[in-house]
């Protein structure tokens, strides 16, 4: 299916949920998304016979300085097709459900999205700082983080 | 016929010269010769890679390279490791790891810092927050070996200079008046 045909039948489906199309310059194309219908339109996604995407390729967070997104790169095996979903968040507070539900593999993805961007992925099964030390203070992915002096006496 | 000299027979030929070495029967040195030659000649090293120099640590004891010649093999435990090769980056999650593996190993303890990001956190100097600059900030390192990561040759010539300094140790101070 061509993701114009994808974002169409999502757009069709979800109404105002679905914003727009980003093609130009993304392979695949991104489709944005609101943070409160990502639930139901990845659900969808996957158990839709027409799209069928059973594999979450990677889940990344990303800063603009003014807000944050989430860009989820999906790929169906059986459909041998591939579409992105972006949710942008707002700076303060960063916040959108988790999507461990329907890939289990997002939990790893989300973890490391919040251990280094402090995105808060709300119902996740198990969401904990995945790379960095349980003692941490900030997330370093951030375009205003500062770096500390020291961690746990030892120069950084 | 007797070869007794004192029964008038011939003097038998000179037991020949103690071989020196291996295979020798007997060694005549001091205290400290002796014990640095042994610790020298079984430099146990700690399993422990933490980065790409690890993939070249497993050559350098594999057949090709043989660490083994020099009495050098691997042990999975600290306790039974004499020498750490610090082959790796060391992150600061890992870095209170290390501490503690130091710590489990027995005296006499040798530091071998192996790579660019043991010694001074190599490319990852400048703008990392999580790459420790340099094992020497945790423990104390005898020799380092720059390379990224080394060749087994530099590897060997490491312990080679390690074996230099065991071979320089004294083990009995004198006696203050």
């Amino acid at each position: 299916m061509e993701t114009q045909a994808i974002f169409e039948r999502l757009k069709e489906k979800f109404g105002d949920a679905v914003a727009e199309l980003q093609s130009e310059g993304f392979r695949p194309a991104f489709v944005v998304v609101a943070p409160d219908g990502l639930p139901g339109i990845a659900r969808f996604l996957r158990d839709d016979p027409a799209t069928k995407f059973d594999s979450l390729m990677s889940l990344s967070g990303v800063d603009y300085k003014d807000k944050f997104a989430v860009a989820y790169h999906l790929h169906s095996l059986a459909m041998r097709h591939a579409i992105g979903i972006k949710v942008f968040l707002p700076r303060e507070n960063p916040s959108l459900p988790s999507v461990d539900a329907v890939w289990p593999a997002a939990n790893f993805m989300e973890r490391e999205a919040f251990d280094l961007y402090g995105i808060d992925f709300t119902g996740s099964k198990d969401l904990r700082r995945i790379l960095l030390p349980e003692d941490w203070v900030g997330h370093p992915l951030r375009k205003d983080y500062k770096y500390p002096d020291f961690y746990h006496g030892i120069k950084v | 016929m007797s070869t007794d000299p004192a029964h008038g027979g011939a003097a038998p030929p000179p037991a020949p010269a103690a071989p020196f070495g291996p295979e020798a029967h007997v060694m005549v040195g001091n205290a400290d010769m002796f014990i640095n030659w042994a610790r020298k000649s079984s430099l146990w090293y700690l399993l422990f890679a933490t980065a790409c120099c690890g993939i070249e640590l497993m050559q350098t004891g594999a057949s090709r390279y043989d660490l083994d010649r020099f009495g050098a093999v691997f042990r999975a435990t600290p306790r039974q490791s004499d020498l750490m090769i610090v082959a790796g980056t060391i992150t600061h999650k890992m870095a209170e790891r290390v501490i503690r593996l130091y710590e489990q190993m027995p005296e006499p303890k040798y530091v071998l810092s192996m790579g660019s990001c043991a010694n001074t956190g190599g490319p990852f100097y400048k703008d990392s927050y999580c790459v420790v600059k340099g094992v020497d900030l945790l423990i104390p390192v005898d020799v380092y070996v720059p390379g990224c990561p080394p060749r087994p040759e530099a590897l060997i010539d490491g312990i080679l200079k390690l074996q230099k300094i065991i071979e320089q140790k004294r083990n009995f101070a004198a006696k203050k008046a």
